[in-house]
């Protein structure tokens, strides 16, 4: 019992930015009359939302160093505009402009990170210049009119599915071997590693809450691909953000570099003097946000099928808010990616089902605005109690 | 004189699953100086923070009893309306305002709403006075140094009219010469008839300035003893604190001395920001297998400068001199490359600069050594756990895991982590800045024991501190410093506090 609720406490944070999820989906599903979990709707809120859990992707890792970046949506935007001249104006090939445009995500990534890491700008004054430059450089580019259309290759990773093995049924086959496979690969890993720590005579989580949470994984994961197949099936855009959430959870959790990162972020001078290469790391991170801001223009781009001077506008907002919904800490060292991740999601569920019940983008601002105060609120609660 | 000030009656403090304070008792009489003594964690804080209205009334239960008057305190600003006023070990000074300014901070001199700074500048003048300081009201904090900030600290408590003056560790971060001042003061300031309450540490301090002492222990109160009865000595008041009698305080060891393995040569180092300024001037040092060597010297004589710029150049520039690792000269360009060449460096600011407070021990002890339990880059998390956990219960660190929160834990207890830390890195050359500072008698002994292991397993450690007992206690050696330049090198046979204390006084010719 007391490692039950040892268990709750530590975890708090995760849980109940899950519930959050939960209730705000149930309730939106009650206020849409079952519209928002309806199979199309569904994958809509998945395309919707695919370039600002790129971003979010990135900030998290932005925000756990102790920086922020408010230039993400102005690089998407000018990215974006580069990939339509390349491909539109110049016909440069759709996978030699992707490599192109993600190429200059990273130099765009490495120029401010250069001034952030290694000059000591503060983040917030270099990204802010970096907004108003690359936006700037966007309608340069643009000449102030959008660049369209794409061609259809490209258009395919923002509104294509992955193919079916046999055509014709109503139900996406394929889609449901994945979610089969996925769950069971997952049920494997968790069963493996209780095994290790038990092992070791690690303390682990009860057996009973073990098997109940497998059960809830396989469900979760089975259902959500049901529906999926229910529609078209899989999106690419999901295979894309599904890799690049394994993996970026997998790096930060596992891996030194990951481990490094949090450091900087908890004490910079004391990672220092523990060996931890600040300002290349910082850098890195740095890079790493130019390239996912040049994939998520990459993937906005796709989605609308045209550069525009306006892309990507507001979106740096929209990232950090899931970022600190999902309990990331402004002063640095605490954030975890699936918690980005999943307070993307509250943002994006929440913008879907008030439109869908016509609510006007006033009081969608708005409301999404106390739903951000109100999660870092219950957070700073939350630790208060705790001392 | 023996009229009663304050009376802290039966207070009991409870933290969820902890009993902090329990029917503790203090009596302060008017006009004497009341030391508050016990180990870390004793509940010396906390009780004062009963008493200054942190913990507000219905938090805590109890009596106070300030001028025969029964207190309940909302707020801090209700005791400081009484005058009784806490001055915390962090100073709660703004660093970018004067020093009129910051005296005033909150009290500004402004009847009609606006800021009279001609009264302000001269109110403060007169404050200065009274604690010694003679520099301009105008000053900016960040000019002065601590030893300095302490003195406004109290000029500030003075402008409010202090009745009774709490001092939480106020010597802690100051050097002899400014503690002496402040001690000084202290006494000049209780013979006006100001009563203060001192937590200190060290203990040669509490004796010379204090009237009474009462000893608290695991949140209980042990006794109260009277300085001028007579029998009042440093082993009596250990005895006290710890419980038990602490015969040595410092434990003993056969150093065996084997060959030199670090040298530093002909080190010249210049400040980070002015290019001209020379820290630090021709150093030479070496250390041998199992020596434990001390770098004595007052403050600002560059100690820890010659330590950081060692470690991996991590202070100054235009860095100039040879280190050499077993008779090898090596190249010390960063931190991880004086890691990989098997230098550790303790510093002296443990919260700022050793430790990421908002992890826990396993996170912290495993930073600099995190290639060694993974593959790949992929860290090995199973061992991780289990390497932290040996030195949890080698070093005997003082919680239930390796979960805990490193800031959670009290002063010696983050050392043993950060010790465990850098032990864990493999050096065998460690360099330990400070390594008791602010740390408790009893842990204190433990964290000697640990050093004289590290000695005693061949590795060559360089100790730097500014206690010169516990120099002359566990140095084989020391090197004395002063305005960056070595003065001296003594033997342990001829150390004493006198002659260390004149090559650290001894300056330009």
């Amino acid at each position: 019992m007391q490692t039950l609720m040892n268990m709750a406490r530590n975890n708090m944070r995760q849980y109940s930015m899950i519930i959050a999820l939960v209730f705000i989906m149930l309730l939106f599903q009650v206020l849409t009359d079952g519209i928002l979990l309806e199979p199309l709707n569904i994958t809509n809120i998945i395309l919707q939302n695919s370039y600002i859990l790129v971003l979010a992707i990135g900030m998290v890792l932005v925000i756990i160093t102790g920086h922020i970046d408010l230039s993400v949506g102005s690089i998407a935007a000018f990215v974006g505009a580069i990939s339509g001249m390349l491909m539109v104006t110049y016909n440069v090939p759709t996978f030699l402009a992707v490599i192109i445009s993600l190429l200059i995500g990273a130099l765009i990534g490495a120029w401010q990170g250069f001034w952030i890491a290694y000059v000591k700008i503060p983040a917030f004054i270099v990204t802010l210049a970096g907004m108003l430059l690359f936006r700037g450089l966007t309608m340069i580019v643009l000449e102030g009119q959008s660049i369209a259309p794409f061609p259809e290759s490209f258009k395919k990773m923002s509104s294509g599915f992955i193919p079916d093995i046999s055509a014709g049924g109503s139900l996406h086959i394929l889609t449901i071997i994945i979610g089969l496979l996925l769950s069971l690969i997952l049920i494997f890993n968790e069963v493996k590693n209780r095994r290790t720590q038990l092992k070791y005579g690690f303390e682990v989580t009860p057996s009973g809450i073990f098997i109940t949470k497998l059960i809830a994984f396989f469900a979760i994961i089975n259902v959500f691909a049901y529906i999926l197949a229910l529609y078209e099936g899989i999106p690419n855009i999901l295979i894309i953000l599904g890799i690049l959430i394994i993996v970026y959870t997998f790096v930060m959790r596992k891996t030194v570099v990951g481990r490094h990162i949090y450091a900087i972020g908890g004490n910079e001078k004391a990672a220092q003097l523990s060996g931890v290469k600040t300002k290349k790391v910082t850098f890195l991170v740095f890079v790493n946000m130019g390239v996912l801001s040049a994939l998520s223009g990459l993937i906005f781009a796709a989605r609308l099928n045209a550069a525009t001077p306006r892309a990507g506008n507001l979106f740096e907002l929209d990232a950090i808010a899931a970022c600190f919904i999902g309990g990331a800490s402004a002063y640095g060292g605490i954030g975890t990616l699936p918690g980005a991740i999943i307070g993307g999601l509250v943002m994006g569920i929440m913008n879907n089902g008030m439109s869908i019940i016509g609510l006007g983008i006033d009081w969608q601002q708005a409301i999404k605005g106390l739903v951000l105060l109100a999660a870092v609120a219950f957070d700073i609660y939350n630790k208060n109690k705790a001392l | 004189m023996s009229e009663i000030l304050l009376e802290m009656k039966s207070i009991t403090k409870e933290f969820p699953g902890v009993k902090a304070l329990e029917n503790v008792n203090l009596k302060v009489k008017k006009g004497e100086i009341h030391a508050l003594m016990g180990e870390n964690g004793a509940g010396k804080s906390t009780l004062m923070k009963v008493l200054s209205g942190v913990y507000p009334i219905g938090t805590y239960t109890g009596d106070i009893l300030f001028e025969n008057n029964v207190c309940e305190f909302k707020n801090i600003k209700q005791s400081e309306d009484l005058g009784i006023v806490i001055i915390h070990q962090e100073l709660a000074l703004v660093p970018d305002l004067s020093i009129a300014e910051n005296i005033f901070l909150g009290n500004e001199q402004a009847p009609k709403g606006f800021i009279n700074w001609n009264e302000t500048i001269h109110k403060t003048t007169k404050l200065l006075s009274q604690v010694g300081l003679t520099e301009s009201p105008t000053t900016l904090i960040s000019n002065i140094g601590v030893g300095k900030q302490q003195l406004v600290e109290i000029a500030k408590a003075l402008s409010k009219q202090v009745k009774l003056l709490i001092l939480d560790e106020p010597t802690a971060a100051l050097n002899e010469n400014d503690s002496e001042n402040l001690l000084n003061l202290l006494i000049e300031l209780k013979n006006q008839g100001m009563t203060a309450i001192i937590i200190s540490h060290k203990l040669n301090e509490i004796i010379k300035v204090a009237d009474s002492i009462t000893i608290l222990r695991d949140g209980q109160t042990i006794e109260t003893l009277d300085v001028h009865s007579g029998d009042i000595n440093e082993d009596r008041i250990i005895k006290g604190m710890v419980g038990r009698d602490l015969t040595n305080r410092y434990p003993s060891r056969t150093p065996k001395i084997g060959d030199v393995i670090f040298e530093v040569e002909d080190w010249n180092v210049y400040h980070p920001q002015h290019r001209e300024r020379k820290m630090l001037d021709n150093i030479n040092l070496h250390i041998k297998k199992g020596e434990i060597v001390g770098i004595a010297g007052l403050m600002g004589a560059g100690r820890t400068e010659l330590a950081m710029s060692i470690f991996g150049k991590v202070y100054g520039q235009k860095i100039t001199g040879t280190v050499k690792i077993n008779g090898k000269e090596v190249q010390l360009n960063d931190v991880s490359q004086a890691i990989r060449n098997g230098l550790a460096y303790v510093s002296e600011d443990r919260k700022g600069n050793g430790l990421i407070l908002m992890d826990d021990i396993r996170k912290n002890i495993s930073l600099p050594s995190l290639p060694k339990i993974s593959k790949n880059n992929v860290i090995n998390d199973n061992q991780e756990i289990i390497e932290a956990e040996s030195f949890r219960k080698k070093l005997n660190i003082k919680t239930p895991s390796v979960w805990q929160i490193v800031g959670n834990l009290s002063g010696g207890n983050q050392q043993k982590v950060v010790l465990s830390k850098w032990i864990f890195s493999g050096p065998e050359i460690l360099i330990l800045d400070e390594p008791t500072r602010g740390i408790d008698v009893g842990a204190k002994f433990e964290i000697y024991t640990i050093i004289n292991q590290l000695a005693n397993e061949g590795k060559g450690v360089l100790v730097i501190s500014s206690e010169l007992p516990e120099i002359l206690g566990i140095c084989d050696r020391t090197y004395v410093m002063s305005e960056g330049r070595i003065t001296g090198e003594v033997d342990r046979k001829d150390a004493t506090q006198e002659n260390l204390m004149k090559y650290m006084t001894k300056s330009r010719g």
